[in-house]
């Protein structure tokens, strides 16, 4: 009898092997980033607004900052564009723009448009920094702690369950810094 | 190839066949998305491609650095080619790329304590389905 049923139950098992797998495929593509834990690379960039003015990761040090990078060019950030406002507004900490592969009149011209709601900016027209913090796509969010330690990559759009949670995080990472 | 009623299929002589071919295949195996790079000599072209093959492009996430067209793929190669100008060995290079975006952009994954199932599985699967068929091939022949 089992004998029979055996194709059956190994049949059954890949069934929900496949569809295990399809549910967890979304998540798959998210690249844990194993810039986690360790000190933000060191990054001196051109601001926006102000390209004469030169921006460095190491100036932040001693509070944590939110590094957020998009581009003009990303449909998804301006998805996340509510949310940006509301960091900017609520979180209490240098929300930085990491302008990433774009070109300086359509970021400022996206600014206009949709407004500017973080602290400064930094541009990385060639990309080149954007390797050493590992970013492969727009928008990702980097949390920063007061000792320049990356605690936390969001990757892709900030929605309101992610906003609730990067809040949470930031709130840690201020007392951490007030201890 | 072209499947319908009436048509009478290329006529193409036999060595014209072959003359196609030759002139398709290399086509196909050279398609690649590098652009042309200041190559110092052809070893360090070699290793170029060698690396660019073996590292995953991270947006495009089933094509390798060397096939794809993304922005992102576009600006590692140009990586790639100052860190082989500037001396580092294979192993830096992807110690450099490892560091960055983690053993995902790695082809072929190392072997670690949580890849051991993907490197060990397929043994463990040959060897197990090897005495699964002794076993049976024992039983049957006893039976007879």
């Amino acid at each position: 009898m089992i004998r029979m049923l055996l194709p059956l139950i190994i049949f059954a098992g890949l069934l929900v092997l496949l569809i295990a797998g399809l549910q967890t495929a979304e998540d798959r593509k998210l690249v844990a980033s194993p810039l986690i834990g360790k000190p933000v690379p060191a990054m001196t960039l051109p601001g926006l607004n102000d390209p004469e003015t030169l921006y460095s990761s190491a100036d932040l040090k001693g509070q944590p900052w939110i590094l957020n990078v998009w581009g003009s060019w990303c449909w998804a950030c301006r998805v996340e564009h509510p949310y940006i406002e509301r960091l900017g507004r609520e979180a209490g900490v240098p929300l930085v723009g990491f302008n990433w592969k774009d070109e300086r009149n359509d970021a400022l011209t996206w600014l206009g448009r949709y407004g500017d709601a973080w602290s400064f900016h930094m541009v990385d027209f060639e990309g080149r920094a954007a390797i050493d913090l590992g970013v492969y796509g727009a928008p990702e969010t980097f949390l920063i702690d007061h000792q320049g330690i990356i605690r936390h990559k969001h990757i892709g759009p900030i929605d309101a369950n992610s906003f609730e949670d990067l809040m949470r995080r930031i709130m840690t990472l201020r007392s951490e810094a007030d201890a | 190839m072209i499947d319908n009623p009436g048509f009478q299929g290329f006529r193409v002589q036999g060595t014209s066949y072959w003359l196609i071919l030759l002139v398709l295949v290399p086509g196909l195996l050279l398609a690649s998305a590098i652009e042309p790079l200041p190559f110092a000599n052809e070893l360090e072209e070699r290793r170029f491609r060698h690396l660019a093959e073996e590292l995953r492009c991270t947006v495009c996430q089933n094509q390798s650095l060397a096939d794809s067209d993304a922005p992102l793929a576009r600006d590692l190669r140009r990586e790639l080619f100052t860190l082989i100008r500037d001396g580092q060995s294979d192993m830096e290079i992807r110690e450099f790329m490892v560091s960055r975006y983690g053993d995902f952009v790695l082809y072929r994954p190392p072997l670690a304590t949580h890849t051991i199932l993907l490197w060990a599985g397929p043994i463990v699967l040959l060897l197990g389905s090897l005495i699964g068929v002794s076993l049976v091939i024992r039983r049957r022949s006893q039976g007879l």
